[in-house]
């Protein structure tokens, strides 16, 4: 176990050191320089930003800088927002980012696991077509569409929800939440279906059965262990998904969150913001499918040793 | 069953029991016929403004309304499917021609090459590809051409997955075998045994990697980082149709619905195809 964390890790770090650098070099590589706009600087002064920013060092010292500082978590000055530091705007936009896609998770858990387990206890009847043909919908309509149509339908027509915003009033949460999570509701849904049905039909359910046990200890307890592996390994990667997924919800609902800076910053060319906030991300997305390969390792011995 | 029972034959008989994944054949057909023929059957201009007339509603001229720029809503539709179904078939064969050539190669030769082949996957799936793409639209500008490699460039590595397992699981089999101890080559064992029989499970995997890739571009064009106008796409319509839906409904509903619709037959005739052709994963 403590040896597959290891493992893990040990690929993690240059994978990630490999992300910052293409990242570094990619946004380089950019045509024209951050303070190209309409507006004419001054060439003393344009001299002068550059100092700032330290672009005017070779680019490898630049590289090495920038390295060095963002291992102590400093991804240095934003472009466009003078004053203001990349790690500060991340470390303000993470905790909504972060409380979103929970309550995301979180309702997509519940919904998909509680739709996937029915419909397979109850295969081929209306309680496995209906949550299996909703759960299509959701995986076909996509985050901003299903947005705005909430947003229409819930925050305009009927007026029962706050159509945008995050803790300023009570229930402005909960579209956005619902947005996310949507879609892997849908996808949580028919893999834990698709999981529990080949479970059940093991003999060691079969044991439990003739034991005595109860349907649902038997449901509930046995086949769950084994039903459910393929929906943990979807996990990690649902998270990255997520990620993309807030850069929509986050932009439609107008939450001050990290998918709403990025998109920002790649609009507004905030090249350190985009620098700090892709290398970010994927040290957020390695991380969690860390911990979705722990979490399968603990739940399927089989996975340990391989 | 008819008197023919090739693989092929039976599955084309067990796909045609399956009446919604024909009848998303048909609907997808029917709607790539529509894409193709746009220039012909498009009732009015897709770029033409009409600032005088604005955003009205359905009506006998305009069946779908017109935007706010005072389109016609139905040509910008027909036109966007070209660009939609476009972006969705080259990005998918951009996808099958990595995933399916890296795939074979290390299923076929395993041992070392194979691990370190799936290892690269593996670790590429780790990385925040969406990330990445965003990242080089906004660096190298939106080109429809890029589009394509980036979105293809992401959605190999399943394929690559999927091949690799089937390929290795071929090489094990007793005909492989067979074949190898009457001395036949690499290259015709290749051809003659093994890419037969994974035709099939190419052919499921592209096309439900298609809605992917669709949902993509509209992501991207949603965010304003895809087709540039006054070409459209679906996703470009949508974000349109999201920035007038209190006033103009329309603008987001037909868009929307039709973008729906397109990924909902793909994925049921994609689902059919994987029962036909694989009735064992059923």
């Amino acid at each position: 176990m403590l040896n597959l964390i290891l493992r893990r890790l040990l690929v993690a770090i240059p994978v990630l050191v490999i992300v910052a650098s293409i990242t570094f070099f990619l946004v380089r590589l950019a045509p024209g320089g951050p303070f190209d706009s309409e507006k004419v600087v001054s060439p003393q002064v344009l001299k002068n930003l550059n100092e700032v920013y330290n672009l005017n060092a070779p680019v490898s010292e630049q590289y090495f800088d920038y390295m060095v500082n963002a291992l102590q978590g400093d991804f240095g000055p934003s472009f466009r927002y003078p004053g203001r530091s990349v790690s500060e705007m991340i470390l303000t936009g993470l905790p909504v980012t972060l409380e979103l896609a929970m309550y995301a998770v979180l309702f997509a858990t519940i919904l998909g696991l509680i739709a996937g387990i029915t419909a397979a206890v109850k295969k081929n009847t209306f309680l496995d077509y209906f949550p299996m043909a909703i759960a299509m919908l959701g995986i076909c309509m996509p985050t901003f569409l299903l947005g705005p149509l909430l947003l229409l339908l819930f925050g305009i027509e009927l007026e029962l929800l706050p159509v945008s915003g995050w803790d300023d009033l009570p229930g402005d949460k909960v579209l956005p939440a619902i947005t996310l999570g949507a879609a892997y509701a849908a996808y949580i849904a028919r893999l834990a279906r698709g999981g529990m049905l080949e479970t059940l039909n093991q003999d060691y359910i079969r044991t439990a059965r003739a034991k005595g046990l109860s349907e649902f200890k038997v449901v509930m307890v046995h086949a769950v262990r084994g039903g459910l592996i393929p929906v943990i390994a979807f996990m990690g990667p649902a998270i990255a998904g997520l990620i993309g997924g807030s850069f929509v919800v986050e932009t439609i609902f107008q939450i001050p969150g990290l998918g709403r800076f990025y998109v920002e910053a790649a609009f507004n060319r905030d090249y350190t913001m985009i620098l700090g906030t892709t290398i970010f991300f994927s040290a957020l997305i390695i991380f969690f499918n860390l911990l979705s390969d722990i979490a399968i390792a603990l739940f399927n011995p089989q996975a340990r040793s391989s | 069953m008819e008197a023919s029972n090739s693989i092929w034959a039976e599955s084309l008989y067990r796909l045609k029991q399956n009446k919604l994944a024909v009848i998303s054949g048909f609907v997808l057909v029917f709607l790539i016929v529509l894409a193709v023929c746009a220039p012909l059957i498009a009732p009015h201009s897709y770029s033409y403004q009409n600032l005088e007339l604005g955003a009205v509603a359905p009506n006998a001229t305009y069946w779908l309304g017109t935007d706010t720029l005072g389109r016609d809503q139905l040509s910008r539709i027909l036109y966007g499917a070209r660009v939609s179904l476009l972006v969705g078939f080259v990005a998918t064969a951009v996808a099958l021609i990595i995933g399916v050539s890296w795939g074979i190669v290390a299923g076929f030769f395993g041992g070392r090459i194979d691990a370190t082949m799936m290892r690269v996957v593996d670790v590429l799936y780790g990385l925040p590809f969406i990330i990445f793409i965003i990242l080089l639209m906004v660096i190298f500008g939106r080109n429809i051409w890029l589009l394509f490699i980036a979105i293809g460039a992401v959605e190999w590595l399943t394929m690559a997955r999927i091949v690799r397992g089937q390929v290795l699981t071929l090489r094990n089999q007793e005909f492989v075998l067979a074949s190898q101890a009457l001395g036949i080559g690499n290259i015709s064992l290749f051809f003659r045994h093994i890419l037969p029989n994974i035709l099939g499970t190419i052919a499921v995997y592209a096309t439900l990697t298609i809605p992917q890739v669709m949902l993509l571009e509209a992501f991207l064009s949603f965010l304003g980082l895809g087709v540039q106008p006054p070409m459209s796409s679906w996703g470009t319509l949508i974000r349109y149709g999201v920035e007038s839906m209190e006033e103009f409904p329309w603008m987001l509903i037909f868009p929307g619905l039709i973008f729906t619709v397109t990924l909902f037959c793909l994925n049921f005739f994609g689902d059919g195809l994987r029962d036909a052709l694989d009735p064992k994963s059923n």
